[in-house]
């Protein structure tokens, strides 16, 4: 044991190829490797009696994907729902989080932290499932608008977006709240002595700080709404996304299903080399 | 800081309404779980505790609870072995790829489920149902595993990044071996840092639904895969609504438990 310990200690190097063995091991086996496999197989064809898979190369169902009017439709609305999910976030987040770090009373502070974040750990399920009642026919959202004169928007596009955004909210306001932390108090009395109202302030000095954690919350934001599709089978109606496409082909034409698949793995692999590139997730 | 009364009312409004918005829902499960009125109708008309104890004789959930347990166990587990391996490697050496291999952990929960799930059903079907290894609950362990791998990595890394390697080394001047640093000095200062990936780790697998859908067998049904079947069923619905309510409460636990460890960040490093 001694012998081993020592002789470890007079290779690094050994040391480190036995640490990193078995989690590459496993992430380029199990994980990459599957991933690899899978968008491989969106290259063959499949048998249309069948539904088996014949790998014979061919490009059809990427082409498929690009050409097709409803693959086009579903994947852009799928952008789309990513984008005003994000949007949203972050304008909800904004004064959220600016409460929480720089106005409540510093003892209400972590108390309101934890508050933000308990919902995360609530079941997701769970949480889509109290929407669906919230948003069914005679559920709480008619009674309440009703008086107005309005009713529930029902099961659709509108109820996904809006189910989305709650669900990921949290992972939006803790970043943003982070990064504001970090920000001196003293930076918002300089902007203000040099006589910068609350707007240009938060313009010139808040945003460009606390931008980095936005780019870090909407990682979360965007990437989970792209690639969701059981809140959508749940609340949407008739809404799909790219995911429900996914689902949809799995069994008879898997080829297909991995060519859809792709387009949220790399529309997700470019924004997050984006993100990457402007800094933000080494702040994580 | 000098903001004026109205911004500061405007604020605190603001974030009130939001919490309120965020709790809602939350709240609407648990009156749900007691609603005597099985319509969906509101406001609710009465109040009954009838529907608890039929969940609390449901084998269906059960069943199911105790199979995502034994899931989420086996998945911290492994997660906990190989995201401290890769954090120790990624913040004690420098080597080439050190960069790569940070971003290639994180893929698993950026990447869509269905994606991930589609991709470990096709392999596993290919690879181990030949070598007589089918679809069960260890094929959804080692699905679960995939992305609860870089929350401990997360941890882990975070914590070693901030206690320095002059301990370590330290404790080896004064003639600890390897295992015996590890042991008394390194060990000790990872262990909440542990416990936070652990405990994340778990409650991913725990909520998990997408991944659990393509790699579980026949008759391995986790809590989510149980709800999400039985929601639409008109006579297990009450069930279902008690089941919803003890999850939505239950979420105070790791909560409670994430203060008490103190994690690096607020999130526990979830973000």
């Amino acid at each position: 044991m001694t012998a081993l310990a020592a002789f470890l200690h007079r290779h690094p190097r050994l040391r480190l190829a036995g640490l990193l063995s078995a989690p590459t091991a496993w992430l380029v086996v199990a994980y990459l490797g599957s991933l690899a496999a899978l968008f491989l197989s969106a290259f063959w064809t499949t048998d249309p009696f069948t539904s088996d898979v014949v790998r014979i190369w061919s490009l059809d169902n990427l082409r498929a994907v690009v050409t097709t009017d409803v693959f086009r439709t579903v994947a852009l609305r799928s952008i789309g729902v990513a984008v005003a999910v994000t949007v949203i976030d972050v304008l909800l987040a904004l004064p959220v989080a600016f409460y929480m770090a720089k106005v409540a009373r510093p003892r209400h502070r972590r108390l309101l932290v934890v508050a933000v974040l308990t919902p995360l750990w609530a079941s997701y399920l769970v949480k889509v499932y109290a929407w669906r009642a919230i948003l069914a026919e005679g559920g709480p959202l008619d009674w309440v608008l009703r008086p107005l004169g309005l009713g529930s928007p029902g099961f659709g596009l509108p109820a996904v977006v809006a189910v989305l955004a709650y669900l990921w909210l949290p992972y939006m306001i803790l970043p943003i709240h982070a990064g504001l932390e970090q920000l001196p108090d003293k930076l918002l009395e300089a902007s203000a002595d040099l006589g910068a109202g609350a707007g240009r302030t938060f313009r010139s000095v808040v945003l460009p700080m606390v931008l980095p954690s936005v780019a870090a919350g909407s990682v979360f934001t965007f990437s989970l709404s792209l690639g969701d599709y059981i809140a959508v089978q749940i609340v949407g109606g008739r809404t799909q996304l790219i995911g429900n496409l996914v689902y949809a082909n799995i069994t008879l034409d898997l080829p297909l299903a991995a060519a859809l698949g792709t387009v949220p793995v790399v529309v997700i692999l470019l924004y997050l080399l984006a993100v990457r590139r402007s800094g933000a997730l080494r702040s994580l | 800081m000098n903001l004026s009364r109205r911004a500061r009312t405007a604020l605190r409004v603001a974030a009130a309404a939001v919490l309120a918005a965020v709790y809602l829902p939350l709240l609407l499960v648990l009156v749900q779980s007691f609603n005597a009125d099985r319509t969906l109708g509101w406001p609710v008309s009465g109040l009954t505790l009838h529907w608890w104890s039929d969940a609390w004789h449901s084998d269906g959930a059960r069943s199911a609870l105790w199979t995502s347990v034994k899931a989420g166990l086996g998945a911290t587990a492994l997660a906990l072995v190989l995201g401290t391996m890769a954090a120790f490697a990624a913040q004690r050496h420098r080597f080439f790829g050190r960069e790569a291999l940070s971003f290639a952990l994180v893929l698993p929960i950026a990447l869509p489920g269905i994606v991930t799930g589609v991709a470990l059903n096709t392999a596993f079907r290919t690879v181990l149902q030949p070598l007589g290894v089918g679809l069960g609950l260890f094929t959804v362990v080692v699905g679960h595993a995939t992305f609860c791998v870089v929350v401990v990595y997360n941890n882990v890394a975070a914590r070693l990044r901030r206690t320095a390697a002059s301990l370590e080394e330290a404790a080896m001047d004064l003639g600890a071996d390897t295992f015996r640093t590890f042991r008394d000095v390194t060990f000790p200062m990872v262990r909440s840092a542990l416990a936070a990936g652990a405990l994340l780790a778990f409650a991913l697998s725990f909520d998990e639904i997408v991944v659990t859908t393509f790699t579980a067998g026949a008759g391995v049904q986790t809590l989510p895969v149980w709800i999400f079947s039985n929601m639409s069923r008109p006579n297990q619905a009450p069930v279902v609504d008690v089941v919803a309510a003890v999850l939505v409460v239950a979420s105070v636990v790791p909560v409670y438990l994430a203060q008490r460890l103190s994690a690096d960040s607020a999130s526990g490093g979830r973000l």
